[in-house]
C-alpha cells in the first residue's frame, strides 16, 4: 500500500494562512490503513487545527469529510455540491489523492496535509517499511522475493557491496542488508547457483528516470466513440 | 481565593474506575461536582479524538481512569490508553494547550477513596492551570462532517 505520514501541524497551519473555512478530506483506502488520513486522523487533525488557530486568534473553521478512494473522480464527485463555502480543500490523501482533487475541482485550492513516503509493508503495528519503488520492471523472481531496488540503499543487482557487515547495511544500522537476505533466502531454496549469473545493468528508463509514466490498456479502455 | 471551578471530563472504565466512583458515592465521600463521568467499556476505547473533542467543547481537563496495570478486563486496554494519553499530551503542546490538562490514572473497583484522591489531585492541577483558553465563547463553530 501507499504509506504516508502527516505533516507537522505548524506546517499545515502556515499553508492555511488566509483561509477562514476549509474542508479536510480523508481517504478510506491506503492512508486509512497506515493511520495517516482515515476518518480518525481527519477528526484529530481538524480538531487540532480548530483549537490551535482559535488559540492563535486567527480561527480557521475546519469541516470534515472522507471519501472511499480519493484517487478516483467518481468517489470525490459528492464533495462538489458543498465546495463553494470553502476557501480550500485540505487533503489527507496521498499525492495522487491531492492531485485528483486539484484536477477535479480546478477552481479550488487543494493543500496536502500528508507527506507521501513510499509503497510499503506494515512490519509491525506502527512501523512501515519500503518494499517497492515501482521501477517498472520487476526482478523479484531473480532475488528470492526480496527487492534489491527498494531495499538495497544502492539498488545493486549482483550481490552486496563491501559495506554490508553481519547482515546489516552500512547506511543505517537498523536496516538489514537486502543482498544478505537474498543470498540466505536463495541458499534456503536451493537456488543459490542461479545467482552466479551476472545481471546486466538495469534499464532504468522504465522507472522514474524515464520521465512521467503512463499505462494504456487498449483491452480495457473505452473507445472514444463509446464515451458519453 | 479563586472561584474557578473547572469543567472536568472523566472517561472511566466500567470495570474499575466507574465502579470506584460508584463506591465513593455510596460511601458518601465527596469530590468536585464539576467532574462529568463518561462510562466506557474499557479505557482502550478512549481515543485522541474523544479527548480532543471534550477539550474543544470547553473542558478544562480530561482524565482517563482505567484499571490497575495488569488487571485490564480486556488484557491491555489500559496500557494502550496510557500510551495514547502520553502521545496526546505532546499533541496538546503542539496545539498550544498545557499537557497537564489530560492525565491517565489507574484505579481498581475497590478503590473508592483513592478515586476521590486522584480526581481531587487532578482538579487541583487544573485549578492551578486556570480555565482552558478554549472554554470561553469562540467564533469557531464545528459543523458535522460530510461523508
Amino acid at each position: 500500500m501507499i504509506v504516508a505520514e502527516q505533516k507537522p501541524l505548524n506546517e499545515i497551519k502556515s499553508m492555511l494562512k488566509g483561509c477562514k473555512k476549509v474542508l479536510a478530506v480523508g481517504c478510506g483506502t491506503c492512508v486509512t490503513v497506515c493511520f495517516a488520513g482515515g476518518r480518525q486522523e481527519v477528526g484529530v487533525l481538524s480538531a487540532s487545527l480548530r483549537m490551535s488557530t482559535d488559540l492563535d486568534g486567527d480561527v480557521v473553521n475546519v469541516d470534515e469529510a472522507i471519501v472511499q478512494r480519493q484517487c478516483e473522480a467518481e468517489y470525490n464527485a459528492p464533495l462538489e455540491a458543498g465546495l463553494d463555502e470553502y476557501d480550500a480543500i485540505l487533503s489527507l490523501g496521498c499525492g495522487v489523492g491531492v492531485q485528483s482533487l486539484a484536477q477535479q475541482f480546478p477552481e479550488k485550492r487543494v493543500l496536502p496535509a500528508l507527506n507521501t513516503k513510499f509503497m510499503g509493508y506494515p512490519a509491525e503495528h506502527g512501523v512501515w517499511e519500503e518494499r517497492c519503488q515501482g521501477c517498472g520492471n520487476c526482478v523479484l523472481h531473480l532475488t528470492g522475493g526480496i527487492c534489491p531496488v527498494s531495499r538495497c540503499a544502492k539498488s545493486l543487482f549482483n550481490g552486496p557491496c563491501g559495506g554490508s557487515q553481519a547482515g546489516i547495511c552500512e547506511v543505517d544500522a537498523t536496516t538489514e542488508c537486502a543482498w544478505h537476505l537474498i543470498c540466505e533466502n536463495q541458499l534456503k531454496l536451493g537456488l543459490f547457483d542461479e545467482m552466479m549469473e551476472v545481471q546486466p545493468a538495469k534499464d532504468w528508463s522504465s522507472a522514474r528516470d524515464g520521465g512521467h509514466r503512463r499505462i494504456i490498456r487498449e483491452d480495457v479502455r473505452i473507445p472514444d466513440e463509446e464515451k458519453a | 481565593m479563586t472561584s474557578f471551578e473547572p469543567e472536568i471530563v472523566a472517561f472511566c472504565c466500567r470495570h474499575c474506575a466507574y465502579s470506584a466512583a460508584d463506591l465513593a458515592g455510596g460511601g458518601r465521600i465527596s469530590y468536585s461536582p464539576s467532574v462529568k463521568i463518561v462510562e466506557l467499556p474499557c479505557t482502550g476505547r478512549a481515543n485522541a479524538l474523544e479527548i480532543l473533542h471534550a477539550m474543544e467543547k470547553g473542558a478544562d481537563g480530561v482524565v482517563v481512569a482505567g484499571c490497575l496495570p495488569g488487571t485490564c478486563h480486556y488484557i491491555k486496554g489500559n496500557t494502550q490508553a496510557k500510551h495514547r494519553v502520553t502521545h496526546l499530551r505532546e499533541l496538546l503542546k503542539t496545539i498550544g494547550l498545557e499537557e497537564h490538562r489530560t492525565r491517565m490514572v489507574n484505579i481498581s473497583a475497590a478503590m473508592g477513596a483513592q478515586f476521590v484522591v486522584e480526581i481531587t489531585n487532578f482538579v487541583e492541577t487544573i485549578k492551578e492551570l486556570g480555565p482552558s483558553p478554549l472554554s470561553g465563547e469562540t467564533s469557531n463553530t464545528r459543523t458535522e462532517g460530510q461523508s
